[in-house]
């Protein structure tokens, strides 16, 4: 996996850091040099670079001024930064512990329905035991997620590579049986059930308020979760656990020569993807209020695994970025029939705009893992890299 | 009994189709190390252009230009996609593959359109009788079918020359590439009998209820045949999709009485149950090498 990310040297970062000692004077960089790196705890931190700090302030400046927009690219950008939990959950697993998951559709699946019945309305059709307050279900069900990721462990921690992807592709379709019979739970197939209520203490997210719209208000939420998940999510790629995962990553024999306990972090590593899948499955269908087992199919896993590799492997900011782009790319072939005259917008035309939304994720799939394995991430490092230097070319 | 012999012999029918995929998904397993999840797109096209060619040339010599055809395609896959990417995870390439997957299919459900297309088979859902057994004639035309490209097969790796090469390759890259093997041929090869036999394959899928746009979910049983049998054994692929076949054509003639809590439709799901309780065993599938490390 070493190519794949392109990230090196992680082997002698799993022994664990000298501690600084707190009454030392904080190590202080020199002025003027802001790349020089005086102590330990200064290469660690989570922001290392003032680059960072300026650009991540500037970022979500942006994203939290982009709540004037209009309200259905509200709704639109909140459904992607729900994608992007779940691809940083993703990530976890596939990115930084070098584990090959198709099933992850099947713990957002898991995440949706332990969520949704929990909120939902005792009284309804479909199993519900009324506790609305997010607070409770969305724990909840990024909890009973990680347990479906515990409980697969056993057979993912002995299996490698490709064998470990078709089990877990294999996992998609037992769930989607289980799902589409269990009428009880999910309303059966072309049904569906209602889904969870995001009410925070008697606030509702999804109804107009004296705060904002109801699109404002979902995008806020959306976007404070996503970013309290992300720096999560880097600070375990930093701890003792994030090391181990790249380790194993690496190379998993070496890792477990040097005493990182294999199967006790790939099942760490499959309960902290799936926790991130089930609460990324229980917001998502917050935002229509409503969905369908049907939905947790094949596809889902591939939108997800797409999600990252377009984004960049190993990285949260990476995974961010795709998500928000693999979202965002239906609004855009919508746009297609205005400029490419050829395309139809009617589903029962053969170039139509539903068949190429489906033909790019392929075929960006491709492009990316051929051309730029790294992803949007690694264009962005080339275009740093690119400035850095200038007007030298390396 | 006369039920569980009927149904054995759907299994067996079913089983030889699927046997015919996985034996495309191990001959490039072994001789590129990926699974290609680009098999599913190339047997839905190998069905559609048997649709489409059978309407002018007859059914077999349609199923003949049809083989070509997807072979060729596969050929043509290999050498864009594939060939760049020698030397790069595994992982990378067969997500590649997926990608490859979802474009073909897109472009062959054009050609699908809304409806069922039919593959003008000569057999249709005719039932003929062995014994006392009615059985659909065209359950044993897929059974004697795949028995002789089986066959066919196995002789192409033992007495030919590139069937040589083929096995040199996949038992050791670089020394068969000292040793003068063309290991570029050998993927291509490898590449172009897969979509041929994924062609036969789609067409026998065909056969009797016709092909729409849902028909490719079916190639995928043929991962959990592979990992029953063993990725890297071509007598495994071919138990492998037989057991596979007869374990799901009994659940689904049986399922419904014994254990109707399963849920309606539970016969399709268990290739997958069979491949985890499998896996629980025998990690490496039934035929499989166990994958040794040296540090």
């Amino acid at each position: 996996m070493t190519r794949m990310t392109g990230r090196t040297g992680d082997l002698e970062a799993v022994a664990e850091p000298p501690r600084a000692d707190p009454a030392a004077p904080r190590a202080r960089r020199p002025r003027g040099r802001p790349l020089l790196y005086t102590s330990y705890s200064q290469d660690m931190a989570l922001l290392d670079t003032r680059a960072k700090k300026v650009w991540l302030a500037l970022l979500l400046g942006v994203a939290i001024l982009s709540s004037g927009l209009p309200d259905d690219l509200l709704i639109l950008l909140a459904g992607g930064y729900v994608a992007a939990i779940g691809a940083i959950g993703l990530n976890i697993v596939t990115g930084y512990a070098g584990q090959v998951s198709l099933g992850h559709a099947f713990f957002v699946a898991v995440g949706a329905y332990a969520a949704a019945a929990l909120s939902g309305d005792p009284e309804g059709r479909v199993i519900g035991f009324g506790i609305t307050n997010m607070i409770v279900w969305l724990p909840a069900a990024g909890l009973v997620a990680a347990l479906a990721g515990v409980l697969v462990a056993p057979l993912a921690a002995r299996l490698r590579g490709l064998y470990l992807a078709v089990v877990t592709l294999g996992l998609v379709f037992l769930g989607e049986h289980v799902f589409k019979e269990w009428d009880d739970l999910t309303g059966g197939p072309g049904v569906g059930r209602p889904a969870a209520v995001p009410e925070l203490f008697g606030f509702r997210f999804d109804v107009d308020s004296a705060l904002g719209t109801r699109a404002q208000s979902l995008y806020m939420l959306m976007l404070v979760l996503l970013v309290v998940f992300a720096v999560a999510a880097r600070n375990l790629a930093r701890s003792r656990i994030g090391r181990a995962f790249s380790a194993i990553r690496d190379r998993d024999i070496a890792a477990e020569v040097i005493g990182v306990p294999l199967t006790r972090y790939k099942t760490l590593a499959f309960a902290i993807s799936s926790f991130y899948a089930g609460c990324a499955g229980a917001l998502m269908y917050t935002i229509t209020g409503f969905f369908d087992p049907g939905s947790f199919n094949l596809l889902m896993s591939v939108q997800f695994i797409a999600m990252i590799l377009i984004g960049g492997v190993a990285t949260v900011s990476g995974a961010v970025a795709g998500a928000l782009f693999i979202t965002l790319l239906p609004r855009l072939t919508q746009e297609l029939p205005a400029l490419l005259p050829f395309v139809s917008g009617d589903t029962t035309q053969t170039p139509n705009v539903f068949q190429i939304q489906v033909a790019l994720y392929g075929l960006l799939i491709v492009l990316f893992l051929v051309f730029e394995p790294r992803g949007l991430f690694g264009l962005w490092v080339r275009v740093r890299a690119y400035w850095k230097s200038w007007p030298f070319s390396y | 009994m006369k039920g569980v012999l009927e149904s054995l012999i759907r299994g067996l029918g079913t089983g030889s189709v699927y046997a015919l995929l996985a034996l495309g998904f191990v001959i490039i397993y072994k001789a590129t190390r990926v699974i290609s999840f680009a098999q599913p797109a190339l047997m839905i096209a190998g069905a559609v252009a048997v649709s489409y060619l059978v309407q002018v040339t007859g059914f077999y010599v349609a199923v003949l230009l049809s083989t070509l055809l997807i072979a060729g395609v596969a050929l043509v896959v290999e050498r864009v996609a594939i060939r760049p990417m020698v030397g790069r995870p595994v992982f990378v390439v067969a997500i590649i593959t997926l990608g490859v997957d979802v474009v073909i299919r897109v472009v062959v459900n054009g050609f699908i359109g809304l409806d069922v297309r039919q593959v003008g088979d000569p057999w249709g859902l005719r039932l003929a009788d062995i014994g006392g057994l009615a059985v659909q004639q065209r359950w044993i035309a897929m059974f004697l079918t795949t028995a002789v490209l089986v066959g066919l097969l196995f002789a192409f790796f033992r007495y030919t020359r590139y069937g040589l090469a083929m096995r040199a390759a996949a038992f050791d890259q670089e020394t068969a590439l000292a040793q003068g093997v063309s290991v570029g041929m050998v993927f291509a090869l490898s590449w172009g009998l897969a979509g041929g036999l994924a062609a036969v394959a789609g067409t026998f899928v065909g056969t009797g209820q016709g092909v729409d746009q849902l028909t490719w979910i079916i190639a995928l049983k043929a991962l959990p045949a592979i990992i029953v049998g063993g990725l890297d054994s071509l007598g495994g692929a071919v138990i492998g999709g037989l057991v596979i076949g007869v374990v799901e054509s009994l659940v689904q003639s049986y399922q419904g009485d014994l254990a109707p809590w399963l849920g309606q439709n539970f016969a399709v799901v268990t290739p997958y149950v069979v491949m985890l309780l499998v896996l629980l065993v025998r990690p490496y599938g039934l035929f499989g090498t166990p994958e040794v490390e040296r540090v």
